[in-house]
């Protein structure tokens, strides 16, 4: 077999049993107590009766493992169970919520990955300059903050202050596609800068690594302008990094989006999952959960095999 | 090299949130939970950052909150060292299947988005000040382990260690007396990026209403408590909210001049 196809699919071999062992920690993350999870939902003033009702409702009789590949046999079915606090199919409450969390993170991440590839060429090609630097430190406070105060600040001066956009991210089914992304225009803004600011330095950390080669040098005695080197040497060699860069940070954006959903009261998967864990519907928490774990593996998977692919070593071996 | 001035602007965050978090509550005018006033009074005298959703002291819910929220993620940083590093080293020095086992368990674990895997486990577990430490610890501890095993990895391979191996040392006198202290300088600079994660991370949870529980003062909670404060055009959730940030940000400032320098100072000895 030609060595790339060999290596690719080893990935995602491997990749696939890594999502098989993450959705065993989800499930064994909510067995955790030393009593069970149904003393644990209603607390210790519970009745017994109730207590056994919801241990029925789990099956809590059964052993573990019994009940985890019931579970994951469910899951490959497409059924993911009920929802202990209002009885409703929970892929009925997720269906429509997990559509627009992907419209959150795809449109943000539309934004975010032209932006901070330019700006990081940009930043490494005037590396060390006025410029530079105030890019720099812009990012790294960028980086430094937590996604609620950004989404914040964003609500109070352009929402409340400028009445520019609505404060509050409601769709709702059969919106029109620029009304929907008019609602959504501050929750996107929150998201991209954060990622924007963390890919921006590691495409200029990249960068900046290959510009260090001998290569470079050789292109610069030639007295070819920084500008060249920087777009046409360097940039090409640095795209394997910068690819593996761009897919980590989208699968931060799946897991970002928990706590912007939550600040703009916006109707995705994120919501659902935070509502749930307080009311300790676990049910709904480890459907959720399993559901952003895979996807976030899922991107690294695709980050391991982009890298592959683009190193031209693997590509062209003999 | 000589320290930027945006060094110094770190510093001096970090000194004055320390001494906020040691003297905070003998140095606020009012209780942790005490209501003094109305609902979200303006600046005043005698409320210099005015009173939160139910009527109490601003300042002092931020005093109060900087030692609990300081010293909850500080806790929580050092357990994870302390895990991360004890295991790291284990497996550096012990190798072979012990070495397999750890780095492929903490591996998966790392799999899984830190966020959601203490969503899931919050789901059932009480959430006190022992479980989020816990919590906390455990998820940040893996990063410690990669980079605690990474370094140590380079120092096993030396003379000296083989030294001690053959005199028959034991492996607590390989670990802390040859090991730890040749590869300290590096996690040194990762304690400031941990705490970071830690400290926001512990905001996130606090903010999502799974953290620290109220009525004690948390900057993160506080964030949550006002957050409706917003919709009436009052900047008062900013003001908790920025304090999370602008320690991040000086922590940050530090660490990042600390690694330049140190990757400045390998840049100028090779040839």
């Amino acid at each position: 077999m030609h060595p790339l196809l060999r290596l690719v699919a080893q990935r995602l071999v491997l990749g696939a049993g890594t999502l098989l062992v993450v959705s065993a920690l989800i499930f064994a993350g909510t067995e955790i107590l030393p009593g069970d999870v149904a003393q644990a939902i209603l607390g210790q003033t519970a009745t017994p009766e109730a207590v056994a009702a919801i241990r029925e409702d789990l099956g809590l009789d059964r052993p573990a493992w019994v009940r985890y590949l019931d579970w994951l046999a469910g899951f490959l079915r497409g059924d993911l169970g009920t929802s202990l606090a209002n009885r409703v199919p929970i892929s009925e409450m997720i269906a429509g919520r997990l559509e627009n969390t992907l419209f959150l993170a795809g449109v943000a991440a539309a934004i975010a990955v032209p932006v901070a590839i330019t700006l990081g060429v940009i930043a490494a090609r005037f590396r060390e300059t006025w410029l530079d630097k105030t890019i720099s430190i812009v990012t790294l406070s960028a980086i430094s903050m937590p996604e609620f105060f950004i989404g914040y600040i964003l609500i109070f001066v352009f929402a409340v202050k400028l009445f520019w956009v609505p404060s509050i991210a409601s769709v709702f089914p059969g919106m029109d596609f620029l009304d929907r992304l008019y609602a959504v225009s501050l929750p996107v803004a929150t998201l991209s800068l954060v990622v924007i600011a963390h890919m921006m330095r590691m495409t200029r950390a990249a960068i900046v690594n290959v510009m260090a080669s001998p290569y470079i040098e050789t292109a610069e005695l030639k007295g070819l302008t920084r500008s060249r080197i920087t777009l046409h040497h360097a940039l090409p060699n640095a795209l394997s990094p910068i690819i593996n860069v761009v897919v980590i940070n989208l699968a931060y954006l799946v897991v970002g989006v928990v706590v912007v959903e939550v600040v703009f009261v916006y109707p995705g998967m994120g919501q659902l999952m935070v509502d749930a864990v307080a009311k300790r519907d676990v049910p709904v928490v480890q459907a959720t959960g399993i559901i952003f774990a895979a996807t976030y593996v899922l991107l690294n998977l695709t980050a391991d095999v982009l890298a592959i692919l683009a190193n031209p070593r693997i590509r062209h071996a003999r | 090299m000589r320290p930027r001035a945006s060094v110094l602007v770190g510093f001096a965050i970090i000194a004055v949130y320390a001494a906020a978090a040691l003297l905070g509550p003998l140095l606020s005018p009012y209780g942790e939970a005490e209501v003094v006033g109305d609902v979200w009074e303006p600046f005043s005298a005698a409320h210099p950052l005015g009173t939160d959703n139910l009527g109490r002291d601003m300042l002092s819910r931020l005093l109060w909150g900087a030692s609990r929220t300081i010293g909850v993620a500080l806790a929580a940083t050092l357990l994870a060292f302390g895990i991360g590093m004890t295991l790291g080293y284990l497996a550096a020095v012990v190798g072979g299947w012990v070495d397999m086992i750890l780095s492929r368990g903490i591996d998966t674990l790392m799999a899984i988005p830190t966020l959601i895997f203490a969503l899931v486990v919050l789901a059932v577990l009480p959430p006190s000040v022992v479980i989020l430490i816990l919590v906390i610890a455990v998820l940040d501890s893996t990063r410690v382990f990669r980079l605690a095993r990474a370094v140590a990895m380079d120092v096993v391979v030396m003379d000296f260690v083989e030294v001690a191996r053959l005199r028959g040392e034991r492996l607590g006198w390989i670990v802390f007396r040859e090991v730890l202290p040749n590869t300290l300088p590096p996690l040194i600079a990762e304690f400031g990026l941990r705490f970071c994660f830690a400290f926001l991370f512990l905001s996130s949870l606090s903010f999502l209403g799974l953290g620290i529980q109220p009525p004690a003062a948390d900057w993160g909670g506080m964030v949550r408590d006002n957050a409706n404060a917003i919709s009436f055009g009052l900047p008062i959730p900013l003001i908790p909210a920025a304090a999370i940030a602008i320690l991040t940000i000086g922590v940050n400032l530090v660490v990042d001049w600390q690694l330049e320098r140190s990757s400045g100072a390998r840049r100028g000895v090779r040839p």
